[in-house]
């Protein structure tokens, strides 16, 4: 089908919009850790100009650098993604381009002309991105389409980049408006932050996919596998990732400034009294909420359990077959998760650096996207007919005696 | 001709009665006092990264300092917001003031921390630095906004429309940036001089009034005072929390 030299240089492309991508959330993340996010009050214009024509001088001033280079980083993104997009796709994906291209650009047209100033901005985005669609349907390259799979993927990783983008000029746009209690910016700022750690664990899956170590066919279970484990242990990470993401869009990663108890307590006293000590103790002037402190609390129990299962998972996949690619995730999601806590620990201790508090965001991300491939892996390798003997013959090695004897669900 | 003038000195004498009266009864009542701090503050805390900043250090000599407490001469504590609580006569309107309450942001900080105005008063909001700075208002009953000051010396007036204690104003463009503006539905408030002395002046008649001292860590405490003459003093403790 595609040629290997082809098929390397679109791996190699892959990994670039990898890397590019978990430098946005690391820069995603420093303009919240900083709280610098609405340094640049407008969008997608920058302080009115054309967001590629801001002058250097006003970009190189305190948080506006965060904040502006976070928006030309994730343009760039969002242009290799769209490239990535083709070339998968291949010839045949240029009409469809041709068709969303033109349709964006024309919403974008109407939005601009017919509504009101608060969707102006969503109107230029749309003819910003319709215009970059419509250049790579216009691309020529006879590139050949990859496996159905990299296809469905990187129209996936499309679609989200573009909601991405959206989503992070609403959270700008919609900064004050009031809803549900909370403000556009808090509750915006949440599904961007929360979907772009997503969209780097599908493009980091993609790039796994289309690299040499995709060999599916290879693995074997030795044993019946269950997704129980690898589920619930995505599931704990997920949820860490949710708990830790209220926590800095509510201000809360020093709602508990003691270790490894909270305020001297497993889990602290919340009567008003209670609180306004606590108050009393920080140097913050707002005071700190029952709600802050419970989310942050819970982050702390949520961190041991979540690494606690993937320990777990990582004891339970010693028994694959050496070179199993779940045996080798589960190796770095456990050394990701060792340092994930100590990076935690940290942020609490060293009062939240940015840079630390950054870091902890980053390695998150890069926990989740080893979860969700690994949670990949282990239902292809269950999904492979279970040969025990002949898997058994080849890891013989691996499996102690007894569990040959007693067949018990491995992982 | 004699009628006329009769007629003119008779006007200039009601228009100076008339006058007389206004001035009675808008009694210029004047409370004064002092806000003490109990127990010891915490020591305030180097704003690190204000000296680190490319654009910022350069315009300090020395370190900047938190603002959460500050003791003056004789444990006056400063930044305190002193105002009429209770007593204000019912269903009656005052005038906002023709004054313009400056909120400076010069060197990176906003001077000064604490600031107080009555709904519709136009607060001036101005850019002492050469470089940008975004004024982003964290209300919660008025409507917030978010602007930039791109240049030195740009003075963009603000009005709110409701009363709200602490309405937060940050930059960021420099997240250490910040400052609160009270706003009153009257103009009967002062905030504490550095030495926790503070002056509320305006038409209050005699009589009986609650006051409220709001400071935004120790939180508030409030004292009764009876205006006698157009005068009345009032001390008040607050405690370090
Ligand atoms: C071991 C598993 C852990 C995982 C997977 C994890 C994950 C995360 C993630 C993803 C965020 C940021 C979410 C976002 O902004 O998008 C976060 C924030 C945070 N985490 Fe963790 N965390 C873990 C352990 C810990 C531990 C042990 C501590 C400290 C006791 C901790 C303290 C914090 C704090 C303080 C924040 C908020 C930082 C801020 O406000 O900037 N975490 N965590
Ligand atoms: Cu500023």
């Amino acid at each position: 089908m595609v040629p290997p030299n082809q098929s390397r240089a679109l791996f190699r492309f892959t990994v670039l919009v990898v890397l590019a991508t978990l430098g946005l959330v690391c820069i995603g993340g420093l303009v919240t850790s900083k709280g610098v996010g609405m340094s640049v009050p407008d969008w997608p214009t920058s302080f009115g100009y054309n967001m590629f024509a801001l002058p250097v001088s006003t970009w190189m001033t305190g948080g506006i650098f965060d904040e502006h280079t976070h928006r030309l980083w994730a343009s760039t993104v969002g242009l290799l993604v769209v490239l990535l997009t083709r070339w998968i796709g291949g010839i045949e994906s240029r009409k469809s381009l041709a068709i969303i291209g033109l349709v964006e650009f024309g919403m974008g047209l109407t939005l601009v002309a017919s509504f009101g100033i608060r969707w102006k901005g969503e109107g230029h985005f749309l003819m910003g991105i319709g215009s970059v669609v419509l250049l790579a349907a216009a691309c020529p390259w006879k590139s050949l389409p990859t496996s159905k799979t990299a296809i469905r993927l990187s129209w996936l990783a499309f679609w989200l980049v573009q909601a991405q983008g959206s989503l992070g000029g609403l959270r700008v746009v919609l900064d004050q408006w009031a809803v549900a209690g909370t403000t556009g910016g808090v509750l915006f700022g949440m599904i961007h932050g929360c979907l772009g750690q997503l969209f780097f664990a599908l493009v980091a899956a993609l790039a796994i996919h289309l690299s040499s170590a995709w060999k599916p066919t290879t693995w074997q279970p030795v044993l019946p596998l269950s997704l129980t484990l690898p589920v619930l242990t995505l599931s704990l990470v997920f949820g860490q990732l949710l708990l830790g993401l209220v926590m800095r869009h509510q201000h809360a990663g020093l709602a508990v400034h003691d270790l490894p108890l909270a305020y001297g307590q497993v889990w602290p006293d919340l009567a008003p009294e209670d609180l306004a000590r606590y108050s009393r103790q920080r140097d913050e002037i707002e005071p700190v909420t029952a709600f802050q402190i419970r989310i942050h609390v819970l982050h702390r129990i949520n961190a041991i359990v979540a690494s606690l299962a993937v320990l777990t998972l990582f004891l339970k996949t010693r028994f694959l077959p050496k070179g199993h690619l779940l045996s080798r995730l589960s190796q770095i999601w456990l050394a990701l998760i060792g340092v994930q806590f100590l990076l935690g620990i940290l942020t609490v201790y060293w009062n939240k650096p940015a840079d630390i508090a950054t870091a902890h965001v980053a390695v998150g991300t890069l926990s989740l996207a080893t979860g969700l491939i690994s949670f990949w892996v282990a239902a292809l390798t269950c999904s492979n007919p279970f040969s025990s003997v002949s898997s058994f013959q080849k890891s013989s090695n691996r499996v102690t005696p007894t569990s040959v004897g007693h067949p018990h669900p491995v992982t | 001709m004699v009628t006329e003038s009769k007629i003119m000195k008779n006007t200039l004498k009601v228009g100076m009665i008339a006058v007389s009266v206004a001035v009675l009864s808008t009694s210029a009542a004047e409370v004064t006092g002092k806000i003490k701090l109990v127990g010891d503050a915490p020591p305030a805390r180097e704003i690190t990264p204000i000296l680190a900043d490319k654009f910022c250090g350069p315009l300090h000599t020395s370190p900047v300092m938190t603002r959460t407490y500050l003791v003056g001469a004789d444990k006056g504590l400063a930044n305190v917001c002193v105002y009429i609580k209770a007593g204000i006569p019912a269903g009656k309107t005052y005038a906002v003031p023709t004054t313009k309450p400056l909120i400076d942001q010069i060197g990176c900080m906003y001077e000064p921390f604490i600031s107080a105005a009555m709904v519709g008063q136009t607060i001036d909001i101005k850019n002492s630095d050469s470089f940008m700075h975004n004024v982003n208002c964290q209300a919660k009953i008025n409507k917030g906004f978010n602007f930039a000051q791109a240049q030195k010396g740009q003075v963009n007036g603000k009005t709110f429309d409701k009363a709200e204690l602490a309405v937060k104003l940050i930059c960021n463009v420099h997240p250490w940036m910040s400052g609160y503006v009270h706003i009153f539905d009257h103009p009967f408030f002062a905030v504490s001089d550095k030495n926790g002395h503070f002056t509320i002046s305006g038409d209050l008649p005699d009589g009986k009034y609650t006051v409220e001292a709001n400071h935004l860590k120790s939180g508030t405490v409030t004292g009764d005072i009876e205006i006698k003459g157009g005068k009345a003093t009032l001390n008040l403790d607050l405690a370090v929390k």
